[in-house]
């Protein structure tokens, strides 16, 4: 029995071929079809239009693409996109923290009703945002009339871009970070305290370190959206030349002009801060992969 | 709790020792009842005027900080008047890491040590706050067996050497038996019995206690005449005062010894046995379909299906 079991062994074992082979791995047909389905769809949607506008915006030499940059409309513009971004990131930066640190360190009544509003800004179309803005700071609007007696102009101007650019950037901070200061749990934060930290010592010296990399990672996207926001901006912005044109706003109505060149040269602009801050993301994902996904990792 | 004692809270999971030391950190508010530190009322002090020290089952070491950065927080994070000089921590943070033998180890970060070591390192970080009282969760559950041994012997040796008073909570019996100058058993949020590993082994305040202390086999037994009968024989156990009729006897395996079939109070045939560390328990199926386990020195080796007597050398009665 035992020399029968034995000498029959050889027939089932693998051959070499499929042990080298995981059990997961598709044969080579199915692979190299899948492999080239996904590389052909982002060279067509992605690669290309990438490096049409590029080639758009050189397409008469550096001379014509840096003229766009230029002109004092195009200065406005980046100068207005990087105010809007200035002062919209550092508060959802603060507003991110602190409801990061409320949702997930404390329970209170309204916690999930509090999520699902965090959550709004990214289920809602920017175009109705901008809406919102205009209903409520427009001359018609609910307080227009107020803030137009008192001479301060919202909408049309640039405190409504700042508000709609807020709004559509409200969770960036605070949905990176939720996740992430619950797998950490409040057990750090309770050792701190009962070494007699205050709770705002405690925060600066242990919280804050924790979450460092995953912040810095969503204010990298939180940014990049306050620059690259059009639909709720184009609403409120009343497209005033050199005073309410952002860059994405700059870009269309210089395309609308038929300018091709500048139009491209200055969204080549946009297309260059996304590619650096998809760089920088993936380098920090690459580097601080525990620290983003799993903070409590040991 | 007494002062300079070692305290082990003992208790099944779900049983409150840990909302317990939490409660006593300040970490959770009681429903009812008081906080006593040394006769003042620390029940409203707010948990960083507790001066109590907390050892956290995970450790819950600062781990973007260096050794030394954890062990001093406690001290940096002093207001600048009550703070010592920066070399005087540095002093005692050195003194720490003489005591729990880690002396070169201050320039490292938690996720280069072992358990172990993780382990010290958040004891001497409590410990460096001089605390009152210090609380330690669970402080080896998450360690294996070997390291868990040796650590037990090492907190005992600290405790001995610095007179800390301590509470420790625990859900392993050895642990508490062991290290533990007095023992607290706890069950569902009630304190059953406080005392010396002695007192509650030898004199087990409920039947909670008793089980939860080993293994106990329960037997039907009659009060008669200040004894316990079983099947109509006198046993060397005394009967609660008062107690006449029907009660329980717990008895506990080394409690029973194989005797002739006339001084046996229980009978049946030897279903199985396993040796182990010098000693063999034997198991032991009695007539009426119960499973008996029967502790003994590892000497004669008994076979399955062999009948054999058990006599009862001993046992508890709870009134």
């Amino acid at each position: 029995m035992s020399e029968g079991l034995g000498a029959s062994l050889p027939i089932d074992a693998p051959r070499a071929e499929d042990r080298v082979r995981s059990v997961v791995t598709e044969g080579r047909a199915v692979r190299w079809v899948l492999t080239s389905l996904a590389i052909v769809f982002l060279a067509l949607f992605l690669v290309l239009p990438l490096f049409t506008v590029f080639a758009q915006a050189l397409a008469r030499g550096w001379g014509a693409y840096l003229a766009a940059f230029r002109e004092p409309d195009a200065l406005s513009a980046i100068r207005l996109t990087l105010t809007v971004a200035a002062i919209a990131v550092p508060f959802n930066l603060v507003f991110g923290v602190a409801a990061a640190w409320a949702i997930a360190k404390f329970e209170f009544a309204g916690k999930s009703l509090l999520i699902t509003l965090i959550d709004l800004p990214f289920s809602v179309s920017p175009v109705v945002s901008g809406m919102i803005y205009v209903l409520i700071f427009g001359s018609q609007g609910l307080f227009g009339a107020f803030f137009i007696e008192h001479g301060i102009q919202i909408i049309f101007a640039v405190p409504g871009i700042v508000l709609a650019t807020i709004f559509v950037t409200f969770p960036f901070v605070a949905r990176e970070l939720i996740p992430l200061m619950q797998e950490q749990g409040t057990t750090d934060e309770e050792a701190a305290l009962t070494l007699g930290a205050s709770g705002f010592h405690a925060f600066l010296t242990v919280t804050l370190p924790n979450i460092r990399w995953g912040l810095l990672y969503s204010v990298l996207l939180c940014n990049a959206r306050a620059m690259g926001e059009f639909g709720a901006v184009s609403v409120v912005s009343g497209h005033i030349r050199g005073l309410t044109n952002t860059l994405p706003l700059h870009v269309e109505i210089l395309y609308n002009e038929y300018n091709f060149v500048a139009a491209f040269a200055v969204a080549s602009l946009l297309a260059g801060l996304a590619l650096v801050t998809l760089l920088v993301k993936s380098i920090l994902e690459w580097r601080y992969a525990g620290d983003l996904a799993a903070g409590a990792r040991h | 709790m007494r002062a300079g004692e070692l305290l082990g809270l003992l208790g099944p999971s779900g049983s409150g020792k840990t909302t317990l030391l939490r409660i006593i950190a300040g970490l959770d508010f009681p429903d009812r009842g008081r906080i006593l530190f040394g006769g003042d009322d620390a029940t409203g002090l707010p948990v960083q005027q507790r001066a109590v020290g907390f050892v956290f089952q995970h450790y819950a070491l600062f781990k973007h900080m260096s050794v030394a950065d954890n062990i001093a927080y406690g001290l940096n994070a002093r207001k600048r008047a009550d703070r010592p000089a920066k070399a005087e921590i540095r002093r005692r943070v050195g003194d720490l890491l003489d005591l729990i033998k880690l002396s070169g180890f201050a320039d490292r970060y938690p996720s280069q040590l072992s358990g172990g070591q993780r382990q010290r390192i958040a004891l001497a970080r409590a410990l460096a706050v001089e605390p009152r009282v210090l609380l330690l969760d669970e402080p080896f559950g998450a360690l294996d067996a070997q390291v868990r041994k040796d650590l037990r012997r090492w907190l005992r040796e600290i405790h001995d050497r610095t007179g800390q008073t301590t509470i420790f909570v625990t859900h392993d019996q050895d642990e508490a038996l062991e290290l533990s100058d007095r023992v607290a058993v706890l069950d569902r949020g009630r304190l059953e019995q406080v005392g010396t590993p002695d007192e509650v082994q030898d004199n087990p305040a409920s039947a909670t206690v008793l089980r939860f202390l080993g293994d106990a086999i329960e037997l039907e037994a009659i009060a008669e005449g200040g004894r316990v009968l079983v099947d109509g024989k006198p046993t060397p156990v005394a009967a609660p005062r008062g107690a006449v009729g029907p009660v329980k006897l717990f008895v506990r395996p080394w409690q029973l010894q194989f005797a002739d079939p006339a001084e046996s109070h229980l009978g049946g045939t030897v279903r199985a046995s396993h040796r182990s560390q010098g000693r063999q328990r034997i198991e032991v199926a009695p007539a009426d379909g119960r499973h008996l386990v029967v502790e003994d020195f590892d000497g004669e080796r008994y076979a399955a299906g062999q009948p054999v007597g058990l006599r009862i050398n001993g046992g508890y009665v709870f009134a």
